[in-house]
């Protein structure tokens, strides 16, 4: 039997443990269907010609968690930012650890989204948000028609939220193949603020594919910070589908950072529904082995007087493919637009390889859109300057790189992601240099 | 299976086409509608060609009837039904007009502004001419020039009669027959097009357009243009034409394939002005060519074109950079107005050492048009010190039209350099301001500014040509800023 008809039988299964007679419920049985029609992709669609899931798919993965396990805090705390105080959703192979989380309701919703479809006190919420900015491809279908559990979190009018929020899926491998598919909704209302961190955590070498979707809805000015810390097993694969909707004057930033996984693909959209909002996308990719990371971003410009920054770099060795596809459609009605995207490759490696297609579609004339994309290698200029002053080569490569790539850690308004990350790059690197100067 | 009886065989022969039913009908000047293997032998037949080129036809024919349509580019268009196409007719030798008064006026008035000499215009409209015209010593002279050097210049109908073993040994080499769709179409019912050879280390004297224009009548529905370049030698040639061309036919699905040996250099410069149909969209040509260049070793092909007719454009010239320090140059024009559609771009497939290519490709779409660029840049694992240069620019004019870009890069070696970069920007109005102050009115300033823009291509241009694009880009754009 194949993972989709495995799927689809499961989902009966799935049916008989959960009340039928919701409005989420419907949704789930039209998500179902679609997938059934439209089954995974594959490389013959556009959107896929780079990326195949066939070797994933393969595996025999068990879709429910058949127990629960626990896990000690200090045995994953690494995986934390332990550093600073946030709240915490924490997810151990799909379901939820609440002796790990720090969850509230007290001015706010942070909290979990099986809470938020049983509870009549969430029904509007749910009805007004729920797979409203998701698209109805195959992938996000298939989580759509699985949805149980995930983070809900839901911000009031103007609320400064007082520390970041950090949403870590752990997989045990416990089972020898394990698929999980959490669904987060996050709505933040007019005026509010909110940082956000999520990560994908496997424990072990058994194989976990992750196919996440995540709605964001940002209201009038308000402000979201999302960073995406991706430094998975080389067994574990994450489908991440992130849709986020934006009303006027709201701003928000999505950080992108991946370093690990066996095969990695981020599908990334922004729409914007209104006039003088801000959307930034940026990611650093640095990947070695037989890796495979996939940027698949779209943002949407249907308003006038918006604007878009793109910044996507990647270091590639050994025999790792990156691949970005970035698309911008700026609509008739989106005068004044503003968009740029960047995209810049390193290969450090003959067996690596970089397929990328940055992508523009525009029917509007009053507008700036350009994108740059480049692949190349170090400066060697620049490194003949760093060893004859001494600098091993390793150390002088790893400074090269990560000059290279730093820009992109400028607007991460953390300071203690910045640390994590520039440890990861340095780890990556593989040198003992203390990026933070 | 039950045995053949007597009726069986009656039955199959009324419904079987007569196989040599074509052999009465050689003669005609226009074939009968539709497509099948019978008219492919007989276009093969009607020019006389040998046994080789008509199994190459028929093996075409054979790989299209499996093929479909493609449909990835970014063009609506209802497609034309090929059962419905008459596939061979021949020259019609008798003028359409008597005098130049007949012709319309319209058509005179776009003359007038080209810049295109009476004897020309005449020509080009189709106008009868006195037996002795300049053109046809001119000509001669032109022949005799070239076959000094040794340079084949002909038919391609002529090349397979005369030069056999040049066009089988490299026809279908660059475009094979399954190639696409269109190019498998072209290769099994090509009715004519050029020829052209340059021995090895000459320097073709003049532009091989100059040459074609005065020379050549209508060009068929079906080109098929061969190049090649022998080792160490130089070419530029050009195809098409600034004047408008008001062909009936539906439908061009051309086939350009170029060769550059060793150190050869070919430099192709392509002016497509077809009927773009009219201000409503209705009518219109339909242009689906393939174009691709073979470099060896030092060898260098460089595309030149200026795209402003056709209903709808699909058209990539692209480079095969299969020998090491070989070059590829991409440089268009691409304007659409009122309800074009083009879909056009290049690829340049690097597979030698130290190869290198640039892309410098305009868009300018105003009215309700569609302009998009499509590019693939490769670089395989062999190909060290790679080199790629792009850069797709895009000019809109009005909120009805869209620009589009859809650039691939792969990349499989580390050693590779790659600068992509695309902009997309309007005419400001500041700009406009400057040139009204300055007594420059609004059209003209659009000129100035659109003239601006497509420098880099238009310099690309050989000399005489690039004034006539200039001024084919300024009537291309004329009413389309209000």
């Amino acid at each position: 039997m194949d993972l989709k008809e495995k799927l689809i039988a499961s989902f009966l299964v799935f049916e008989n443990q959960t009340d039928v007679d919701t409005y989420v419920h419907d949704i789930r049985t039209d998500a179902i269907k679609t997938f059934e029609e439209k089954g995974f992709p594959s490389k013959k669609e556009e959107a896929w010609k780079y990326t195949s899931l066939n070797s994933i798919l393969k595996q025999d993965y068990s879709v429910f968690p058949k127990q629960e396990n626990a896990l000690e805090y200090k045995d994953i705390k690494k995986y934390f930012i332990h550093d600073i105080d946030t709240y915490k959703i924490v997810f151990i192979d799909g379901k939820y650890s609440s002796h790990l989380s720090q969850t509230t309701h007290d001015g706010m919703d942070v909290c979990l989204m099986s809470a938020a479809l049983s509870k009549p006190k969430y029904r509007l919420v749910i009805e007004n948000y729920f797979n409203v900015a998701a698209t109805k491809d195959s992938l996000t279908s298939l989580n759509t028609a699985f949805s149980s559990e995930g983070a809900y979190i839901h911000i009031p009018k103007n609320k400064l939220v007082d520390k970041p929020i950090q949403i870590i899926n752990f997989s045990t491998g416990n089972e020898s193949a394990t698929m999980v598919q959490p669904r987060n909704l996050i709505v933040v209302e007019e005026n509010s603020h909110v940082q956000i961190i999520e990560r994908h955590q496997s424990l072990t070498d058994n194989p976990v594919l992750t196919n996440s979707v995540t709605e964001v809805f940002t209201k009038k000015r308000a402000i979201v910070d999302y960073y995406k810390i991706q430094n998975d097993n080389t067994n574990a694969s994450l489908i991440d589908n992130t849709f986020i909707k934006q009303l006027r004057e709201s701003i928000c930033s999505v950080h992108t950072f991946s370093f690990g996984g066996k095969l990695t693909r981020n599908n990334l959209n922004f729409y914007q529904h209104g006039e003088r909002i801000d959307s930034t996308l940026k990611g650093i990719t640095i990947i070695g082995d037989k890796q495979h990371v996939d940027h698949n971003t779209l943002v949407h410009h249907i308003e006038p007087n918006c604007e878009s920054h793109q910044d996507y770099k990647g270091i590639f060795g050994d025999s790792a493919t990156g691949v970005f596809n970035g698309k911008v459609v700026v609509e008739k009605e989106a005068q004044k637009t503003n968009a740029f995207q960047a995209n810049n490759n390193i290969l450090v490696s003959d067996k690596a390889a970089i397929n990328t297609k940055p992508q523009l579609e525009i029917f509007a004339d009053d507008v700036k859109c350009s994108h740059g994309c480049t692949i190349g290698q170090l400066d060697e200029s620049a490194m003949f300057y760093l060893r004859s002053r001494g600098i091993p080569e390793k150390e002088a490569k790893a400074l090269l790189m990560y000059a290279f790539s730093n820009n992109v850690l400028d607007s991460v308004k953390i300071p203690e992601i910045k640390q994590r990350i520039n440890k990861i790059i340095a780890n990556k690197l593989g040198v003992n240099i203390g990026f933070d100067l | 299976m039950s045995k053949y009886t007597e009726d069986d065989l009656r039955e199959e022969l009324k419904t079987k086409e007569y196989e040599y039913g074509f052999y009465t009908d050689i003669e005609s000047d226009t074939f009968p509608v539709g497509l099948n293997e019978d008219i492919v032998r007989a276009i093969s037949q009607k020019k006389e060609e040998p046994q080789w080129m008509t199994d190459w036809r028929l093996e075409a024919f054979r790989i299209w009837k499996e093929m479909t349509e493609p449909e990835w580019a970014n063009v609506k268009y209802e497609k034309p039904d090929f059962q419905a196409i008459s596939y061979y007719s021949a020259p019609n030798s008798k003028p359409k007009y008597n005098s130049i008064d007949e012709v319309d006026p319209e058509l005179l008035a776009t003359f007038e502004k080209l810049g295109i000499s009476l004897d020309e215009q005449k020509k080009l409209a189709g106008v009868a001419m006195d037996v002795v015209v300049d053109s046809v010593s001119v000509a001669t002279t032109f022949k005799k020039t070239l076959g000094e050097k040794g340079i084949i210049f002909c038919s391609i109908s002529e090349a397979i009669k005369e030069h056999p073993e040049l066009v089988k040994k490299y026809i279908g080499t660059v475009v094979p027959q399954k190639d696409n769709f269109y190019a498998a179409l072209n290769s099994a019912v090509f009715s004519d097009g050029s020829f052209c050879y340059i021995p090895k280390g000459v320097k073709c004297p003049m532009e091989l357009s100059t040459y074609f224009r005065i020379n050549q009548a209508g060009t068929g529905q079906f080109e098929r243009t061969l190049v090649i370049a022998d080792k160490g030698s130089y070419v530029s040639y050009l195809e098409g034409c600034t004047a408008p061309s008001r062909d009936e036919n539906q439908l061009h699905a051309a086939v350009v394939e170029l060769i550059a040996l060793d150190d050869a250099e070919i430099k192709y410069s392509t002016v497509q002005n077809w009927y773009p149909g009219n201000a409503e969209g209705k009518g219109g040509v339909f242009n689906f060519v393939t174009k691709r260049g073979f470099c060896e070793t030092n060898a260098k092909i460089s595309w030149t074109q200026v795209e402003t007719g056709s209903a709808i454009t699909w058209k990539y010239p692209s480079c095969i950079l299969k020998g090491d320090n070989s070059i590829g140059e991409f440089y268009s024009i691409a304007v659409t107005n009122n309800y074009q559609q083009a879909d056009t771009g290049t690829k340049m497939i690097h597979l030698g050492k130290n190869t290198k290519s640039t892309i410098i490709s305009k868009g300018i779409s105003a009215g309700k048009s569609q302009n998009s660029y499509r590019g693939l840049v490769q670089i395989s694992s062999r190909a060290e010190n790679a080199r790629n240069f792009s850069q797709c620019d895009s000019l809109l004019m009005g909120n009805a039209c869209g620009a589009h870009t859809f650039p691939y890069i792969e990349v499989k070696n580390k050693s590779a350099k790659i600068e992509h970069e695309a902009t997309t920007s309007k005419i400001g109005e500041d700009q406009i301001f400057y040139c009204n102050q300055r007594g420059i009115d609004t059209e003209k300033a659009i000129a100035l500014i659109v003239n601006g823009f497509s420098k880099d291509v238009l310099n690309k241009l050989p000399m005489e040509f690039a004034v006539e694009a200039q001024k084919l880009l300024e009537i291309s754009l004329e009413g389309s800023v209000g």
